[in-house]
């Protein structure tokens, strides 16, 4: 099933929605990937994602109330629904549960 | 405090018209942040880009608006109540309707005659079967030092070489203009011109017979094809086939009787009679007539085979005008192909057979009605507009009930092309008289346009409708659509017209800068064609009457036109110039016996001695023929000034050229005269050199009659009783200068 498949950057959006909680809407999604990845995340790239998350039910929005700074226009807010908690979740379990199985790796001294 | 930075109005118009309802606010703000946060970094033009570049690079599939197949059924179906709403509009406002189909009638009428005319052109020898593949073959003439023609005709010479089997030919036919004789049928005698045509005529060309075989039919020599129309005028009826009609001491045999030729076609003929009777009786006689540089008075149509190319035959063409140039001298004559489709409406050729107008013509023509038409769209514009104050409540409430902008639009547009029809009712009946009037205008129209009604006229007439309605109800459309439905019931008055003056202003203007212009073409149209009557052609042509003769000698005729007082004088000639009429003959002058002597085209018009003093043609030296004795050689000829400078001539001073002998035809010719240069072809014509030989009996030229009267109609019956003397089969022909110079010229050489 489609809605099921988390892809990595669909990921890090969902999660930095999540982060954000009541301020998630697109421009801050951006600024806030490139805070935390360092790369510059394009409006167009991340718009597209949450048009996807939301189609896949993973995401919900609603429009916020119009301010004079974005020329008279409402954001658009975004939050993780049910459905994308429970994607989350999983994605994070199946990566502890691989990381559980590698026997004897560690990291320290290394970063 | 400066107004804030703005986007690009264009890019946001952009993204409002593609992208979808539901992600377009916030698209639009997400974009407005950046393009501030640009500003900010880079300054306004860099952030004005960007912005373009993003609404560019989101357009993507899961941006666009879908369409909406609802939206389509709607208006689909909104279509009847638009009709309803529009007809009830129009009956409820009668004098706006009225005022605007009269309007868009008027205009649109003269679009029609305009499309009738321009039908009529395209439809131009529409009807031979093989259309596609026939093609004309023309020539380029070439005389050293002079400027070359291109010419429809060519040479009887160019067929017998396509006899020789060039590829890509499946047939090739010949034809000759100018056969004219009196037809003997039993005790009465009829005039008839005919063309000459050879056995392939019909191969090529579709003119089914009536009777007869179109295989054989312009076989043999004295084979006479008659039409229909042509058998009742000689015999009364169309069962005429076997009979035979007697051109002086000849006998033509009937062996065809053609339907009458009802469509459009360059060619026309009353009688054909087979090239073998040309090649028995004139071509006989004049052996030149078969050389390959005598390209005067012949057409040659080929049909290409199915599988050949103009290409190929061009390449033939060519090598044979190589081969036979190789035997000319300061000459060349090339052939080319003409496509049947191009004879009525394409490049002007010298001796072109049946009407032709230059497609600039006809552009102009059309841009000029469609410069009445628009203007008319742009009055129906203005009319609806004045009158959105009571039309903006009904808008109002149909947006209230729920009719999105399109609706609004379609309503409108409806009404406008509902108008257009009706206009289009009105006007047809309007292009029905102007159709007469237009055809009255001159006796050469109806010969060049019918200007029937024809499955394409028809729907080019429905569809100039539709496009008038649409543009027409454009504008009021978009203004009437745009109208807020709440501000419209709120407060109906003054305010929402003036805010749209500016528009109707605009309109107006345009519509009178229009009008203006179209009203400076024709009247410059009109001076320039008064500037052409009047032209000083170097001689005179004010008040004189040319009387086509029909080969009868004019003596008797003279002595009885000298009689009538309001003639004043008389005189004789064999063509009449500056018409675009052009014969000329090779002419041939040595300065001194030891040289080899140099020879041109020199145009030339035979006349008496009361021509030149009538056309008051200025000698600037030597003197006029005089009256000579009908038997005495003739040995004297007056020049132009080009024909001095053509053959350096004594230095090219007139006193001295005198005396100076020209080999003309054969015969030594003595300039006795020296005249101001004139334009002997049409004004369009460049001066070129031209001589006067003497004759004092020309049966197939003209009298040319000097008339002083007031009473021009008294005068012309008083000439015509004194023809109807004189010659009892043929009718008159007579005409003034200023009459002939606009009909069509036909040219011929000799």
């Amino acid at each position: 099933m489609k809605g099921t498949n988390l892809g990595e950057f669909e990921e890090l959006v969902l999660l930095t929605i999540a982060a954000l909680a009541a301020e998630a809407y697109s421009v801050a999604i951006c600024d806030e990937l490139e805070r935390y990845t360092g790369r510059s995340a394009k409006l167009g790239v991340v718009h597209a994602v949450l048009n996807r998350l939301e189609e896949k039910g993973l995401a919900k929005s609603h429009l916020g109330d119009a301010s004079a700074t974005r020329g008279g226009k409402r954001k658009r807010f975004y939050e993780v629904t049910h459905a994308g908690k429970v994607a989350l979740m999983r994605a994070k379990e199946l990566r502890e549960a691989i990381w559980r199985n590698i026997p004897g790796f560690n990291l320290e001294g290394s970063i | 405090m400066n107004k804030d930075p703005q986007p690009p109005q264009s890019a946001r118009a952009f993204l409002r018209w593609y992208c979808r309802p539901r992600l377009l606010e916030d698209l639009e703000g997400d974009l407005y942040e950046y393009f501030i946060r640009n500003v900010r970094r880079k300054g306004l033009p860099y952030a004005r880009l960007v912005y373009w570049l993003d609404v560019i690079k989101f357009l993507r599939p899961y941006t666009i608006r879908k369409i909406e197949p609802l939206t389509f059924l709607t208006q689909f179906m909104m279509i009847g109540s638009y009709f309803k709403t529009s007809r009830r509009n129009l009956v409820r406002n009668k004098l706006f309707s009225f005022i605007n189909v009269v309007g868009l009638a008027v205009s649109m009428s003269v679009g029609l005659l305009v499309i009738a005319i321009v039908n009529d052109l395209l439809s131009y020898d529409d009807f031979y079967e093989k259309k596609d593949r026939i093609y004309r073959v023309i020539t380029h003439h070439q005389n050293d030092g002079q400027t070359p023609m291109d010419l429809a005709s060519t040479s009887v010479r160019t067929a017998q070489r396509l006899a020789g089997d060039v590829p890509g030919v499946e047939n090739f036919t010949m034809l000759r203009n100018g056969f004219s004789g009196d037809a003997k049928v039993g005790q009465n005698t009829f005039p008839l011109e005919g063309t000459w045509a050879d056995r392939s005529f019909f191969k090529v060309f579709t003119f089914p017979l009536v009777a007869g075989d179109p295989a054989t039919a312009l076989q043999e020599p004295y084979s006479l094809v008659l039409t229909e129309k042509t058998a009742r005028r000689l015999f009364g009826s169309t069962q005429v086939l076997g009979k035979t009609v007697r051109f002086d001491t000849l006998d033509y045999q009937i062996t065809g009787v053609a339907k009458d030729i009802r469509h459009l076609s360059h060619i026309h003929f009353d009688a054909l009679l087979s090239f073998a009777s040309w090649d028995a009786t004139i071509g006989k006689k004049q052996d030149e007539l078969y050389n390959w540089d005598n390209v005067w008075s012949n057409y040659t149509y080929i049909t290409l085979a199915k599988n050949g190319s103009t290409a190929g035959v061009q390449r033939a063409l060519s090598r044979i005008s190589a081969e036979e140039n190789k035997a000319l001298i300061h000459k060349k004559v090339t052939l080319s192909l003409q496509p049947l489709k191009d004879i009525a409406l394409g490049r002007k050729l010298s001796n072109n057979m049946g009407p032709r107008m230059e497609p600039t013509t006809l552009w102009i023509v059309a841009g000029l009605a469609f410069v009445i038409i628009l203007s008319a769209c742009f009055n129906y514009t203005n009319l609806s507009v004045a009158r959105s104050l009571r039309r903006s409540r009904e808008v109002g409430v149909r947006k209230i009930i729920g009719a999105r902008r399109s609706h609004v639009m379609g309503q409108f547009m409806t009404e406008a092309v509902l108008i257009a029809f009706l206009a289009l009712v009105f006007s047809f009946g309007l292009f029905l008289v102007l159709r007469r009037e237009f055809l009255a205008l001159d006796p050469h129209i109806p010969e060049i346009f019918k200007l029937n009604l024809s499955v394409r006229s028809v729907l080019s007439f429905i569809a100039l409708a539709i496009v008038t309605g649409l543009v027409a109800g454009f504008l009021p459309a978009v203004f009437f659509s745009k109208i807020n439905a709440l501000s419209a019931m709120k407060d109906a008055s003054g305010l929402r017209i003036f805010r749209h003056i500016g528009l109707r202003r605009v309109l107006i203007v345009a519509q009178y800068t229009l009008s203006l212009v179209f009203i400076a073409t024709t009247l410059a149209g009109y001076s320039q064609y008064k500037g052409f009557l009047n032209f000083d052609l170097g001689f005179t042509t004010e008040n004189i009457l040319n009387i086509k003769l029909n080969g009868a000698d004019a003596a008797a005729l003279k002595k009885e036109l000298s009689e009538i007082p309001e003639v004043s004088k008389v005189s004789q000639s064999s063509m009449v110039t500056s018409l675009g009429s052009m014969y000329g003959f090779d002419v041939k002058y040595r300065p001194n016996a030891s040289t080899p002597g140099d020879s041109a085209l020199v145009w030339v018009n035979t006349v008496d001695e009361n021509y030149l003093p009538i056309h008051q043609h200025k000698l600037i030296s030597g003197s006029n023929f005089t009256l000579r004795p009908e038997k005495g050689k003739e040995s004297e000829l007056i020049v132009n000034q080009q024909v001095l400078k053509r053959f350096n001539i004594a230095g090219r001073d007139p006193q001295k050229a005198l005396g100076h002998v020209l080999k003309v035809d054969g015969q030594d010719l003595t300039i006795i005269g020296v005249m101001k240069d004139f334009h002997y072809g049409t004004v369009e014509n460049k001066i070129e050199p031209v001589m006067f030989r003497y004759s004092k009996s020309e049966p197939w030229g003209y009298l040319n009659l000097k008339i002083a009267s007031t009473d021009l109609a008294g005068t012309m019956a008083k000439i015509e009783s004194a023809w109807k003397r004189f010659d009892k089969i043929h009718p008159l022909k007579a005409n003034f200068y200023d009459d002939l110079q606009d009909t069509p010229a036909e040219s011929e050489f000799l």
